[in-house]
């Protein structure tokens, strides 16, 4: 397209700001109210419609609409909570929404330490989200243990139980930070990126089916065959 | 805010007289830096804790320590007088390692059940007698007792995931009432975090109430003894109750540690001391009512919102001061970490427009809940914890004072600058969801004052006088075997540290007296025989942390 041919309508809409009306003209003929018209309009042409691929749609409705679980553990959850209420507000950024009950929620922000007694719960609850479904770590816990690295009881770092697509750290990360976390997770799922498949290490499993170990023949009277287990191995943990 | 109530003088006990109490049963003398230590055996512990408690007025079981030496394990109780708690004595119960089993305080004061089930479960002491002698932070079926001597952290533990059994009792079930078993969390929203209440409902009534807690059992004690005095521990306070109280809970290590390697701290730091910890006790006590407006009412637009629009300004103020929102790590051993943020006149201005906000703002609470009809129908008169229960179970703070016991260790144990102020203490005697609300809320206004005159301090002080530190060995080593008790005034109560020195710069014990501990081994108490809502608002009037029940 040479420069020579200043008719063409795209380089009439280079050029000038106002909105081209030649269509609408010959269509409802001249001097009609051109408030709604607009140069994005005229450049998608005259059509009504928008052609998208489905799935694209998909990821962007879910990166502009997530439910999240209403999920506190420990420190971070007091700046979770500063995060969803005035202020921060998340809600601006289309991720606001606090679901009590994981059935209903899209997204869990995992905001705090875990602990042995607590990561089964929590695989639960992660278990109980309807798919496809997204994480959130929030703070140094989540990442490694943090501060409570060293722990007898501390498990290291929530990705040790469930898969995690953003980490957001700090001790605890500010709202901003949490905010930031969640608007490059609503770009991953906008750029249609899911949930990236890891190895989890500690899966629950059937007492029944362990290896016969020291420590599962010396709890075998306390547990019954069908519960399900979590092992902590300290040692071969990071 | 006067309430009227009179305050019964503490009738003083001297050592002399303590000694006739004890008498024969005392085999030695073991005296902490602060109190007088009596050593018995380990059958004579009911005996010796019931005459305390009735011929010398001990009648609070502020903390019970338990440890484990090479040659024996020893449990430590330490007693004080609601009237008094500068008057202190300690109890301790030795043990040898082959047996170590004791007998149980539990029937002399209730609030002995939870801490030797911790005792039992960290430490592996054995209480004879005991009513329920199960663990009670880590899970059921872990192996070994993690703050004994020989406990080997590498070995791996298995953790189950059952279904919750009924444990309908037969005297509960009979063939015209029917009762259903509820768990209410660990992820639950009315629980304020990971805390599990298992629950016997008959019809809409609750039959038997018991928390299971432990969720959040972060070891913050062996992190506290792995850390050295001068600046590895400070971290850790401000993550037990972490309602943003942690200059709170730091005051509390500062103390302790002070006290113990006499360290003398400005009159200047102790100033912004004061002033910074009302401020966090004022976004603490937000927090509290925002959640109970979510808990009665569900109310997660208005209240809620208020709440945290206010939190948000103390943050402020408290991150221009201390350089972060939330974990502040702002004291030091011997004074603050640094002066008041240049521009003063900024800062102090700051903070005074929020305090002359502050009226506006309590009245504008008081009209959407205290003076609320739904509000009061839901919490007068329920959950009701009388005075003499709630000394039973060693509750303090908001607590303890909405039930007319008026203690306070800002005043009756006094440190920092409080002595010099002018301040009430707030009591009410309702005893019920209503007063626990009112208490927080003119404490927060009371908090104002405190920090108004702190601030006229602060602006009038001579340039060349303010001193922020002072002189603190780098590495501080304490006397082994010098153990000290000491307590501050936390949000929620009474938070304590007992420390034993072992001869090197780190703690050979350090165990922390948690109130939100004390305050939820009352929750039974209050909410069985009531509708299961008031259960959920007598839980959110207690306003637990459970980073600092669990630990």
């Amino acid at each position: 397209m040479s420069s020579e041919q200043p008719e063409q309508p795209r380089q009439q809409i280079y050029d000038s700001t106002a909105p081209s009306t030649d269509t609408r003209d010959s269509r409802i003929g001249e001097g009609a109210d051109d408030r709604f018209n607009s140069k994005l309009r005229e450049a998608f042409g005259s059509t009504p419609f928008i052609l998208t691929k489905f799935d694209k749609f998909m990821n962007w409705v879910r990166g502009n609409s997530m439910f999240m679980l209403q999920f506190g553990i420990a420190c971070c959850s007091i700046e979770m909570m500063h995060t969803y209420a005035i202020k921060h507000d998340l809600d601006r950024f289309g991720a606001g929404v606090p679901r009590a009950s994981p059935r209903q929620a899209d997204v869990m922000i995992v905001p705090g330490t875990i602990v042995s007694k607590f990561g089964p719960r929590m695989k639960r609850v992660y278990d109980q989200m309807p798919e496809p479904k997204f994480v959130v770590g929030m703070g140094s816990c989540t990442i490694s243990g943090g501060p409570f690295q060293e722990g007898y009881n501390v498990v290291k770092g929530a990705e040790e139980i469930i898969p995690i697509d953003i980490h957001v750290p700090g001790c605890p990360p500010r709202p901003e930070a949490l905010v930031y976390g969640i608007a490059k997770l609503q770009e991953r799922i906008r750029n249609g990126e899911s949930t990236p498949v890891v190895v989890k290490p500690y899966e629950l499993e059937k007492f029944g089916d362990l290896p016969k170990d020291e420590l599962v023949q010396k709890l075998a009277d306390d547990i019954d065959e069908d519960d399900l287990v979590m092992r902590y191995n300290w040692a071969d943990s990071p | 805010m006067s309430t009227g109530l009179e305050r019964q003088p503490a009738v003083e006990v001297t050592e002399d007289e303590l000694e006739a109490i004890v008498g024969d049963r005392a085999l030695a003398r073991d005296d902490h830096l602060n109190a007088p230590g009596f050593v018995i055996r380990p059958d004579d512990v009911q005996d010796v804790l019931k005459d305390l408690r009735d011929e010398a007025g001990f009648d609070h079981l502020a903390n019970l320590t338990a440890q484990e030496y090479p040659d024996r394990y020893e449990s430590i109780y330490h007693l004080r007088k609601y009237a008094d708690p500068t008057q202190e004595v300690s109890v301790v119960v030795p043990t040898t390692t082959d047996e170590p089993v004791s007998q149980t305080a539990e029937p002399v004061f209730r609030t002995a059940d939870w801490h030797e089930r911790e005792a039992f479960d960290l430490v592996g002491i054995d209480y004879e007698g005991h009513p329920d002698p199960r663990r009670i932070l880590l899970p059921e079926t872990w192996q070994g007792h993690p703050l004994s001597r020989d406990y080997d952290q590498e070995k791996p533990q298995l953790v189950t995931l059952t279904e919750h059994a009924n444990p309908i009792q037969p005297d509960h079930h009979d063939d015209e009432s029917d009762t259903m078993f509820l768990n209410i969390g660990p992820h639950h929203p009315a629980t304020h975090g990971v805390l599990h209440i298992e629950t016997v409902l008959d019809g809409e009534t609750v039959v038997d109430v018991d928390p299971d807690i432990g969720y959040l059992h972060r070891c913050e004690e062996q992190m506290c003894q792995q850390g050295t005095y001068r600046h590895q521990i400070m971290p850790y306070p401000d993550r037990w109750d972490y309602v943003s109280a942690g200059l709170l809970n730091e005051w509390a290590y500062a103390r302790v540690a002070e006290d113990l390697a006499d360290i003398d701290v400005p009159e200047y730091a102790q100033v912004i001391r004061t002033m910074g910890a009302e401020l966090s006790r004022i976004a603490s006590h937000m927090l509290a009512l925002a959640t109970f407006a979510l808990d009665v009412y569900g109310d997660f637009t208005a209240i809620f919102q208020y709440g945290m629009r206010d939190r948000e300004v103390v943050q402020d103020i408290l991150e221009d001061l201390t350089g972060q929102r939330l974990m502040f790590n702002y004291f030091r051993l011997g004074g603050v970490a640094w002066d008041l943020p240049e521009p003063r006149e900024e800062f102090i201005e700051k903070t005074r427009d929020f305090l002359d906000g502050l009226p506006a703002k309590v009245d504008e609470y008081n009209d959407l809940l205290t003076a609320n009809e739904i509000f009061q129908i839901r919490t007068h008169d329920t959950g009701i914890l009388e005075p003499e229960v709630a000394k039973q179970y060693g509750c303090t703070g908001p607590v303890a004072r909405g039930s007319g016991i008026d203690y306070d260790l800002r005043r009756d144990d006094p440190y920092g600058y409080y002595e010099n102020l002018e301040w009430d203490v707030v009591t009410k005697d309702g005893c019920d969801n209503y007063s626990r609300v009112l208490v927080r809320m003119q404490e927060v206004e009371e908090s104002a004052k405190i920090i108004e005159q702190c601030l006229d301090l602060l602006e009038d002080w001579p340039e060349d006088e303010r001193t922020v530190q002072s002189n603190v060995p780098r590495t501080l080593k304490p006397d082994a075997d010098t153990e000290i008790y000491r307590a501050v005034e936390g949000a929620k109560g009474e938070l304590g540290i007992y420390i034993r020195a072992d001869g090197t710069d780190k703690p050979g014990r350090f165990k922390i007296r948690s109130p939100c501990f004390h305050n939820l081994s009352a929750l039974p108490e209050m909410a069985e025989g009531e509708y299961i809502p008031d259960m959920i608002a007598s839980l959110g009037s207690l306003d637990i942390v459970l980073g600092e029940v669990d630990r």
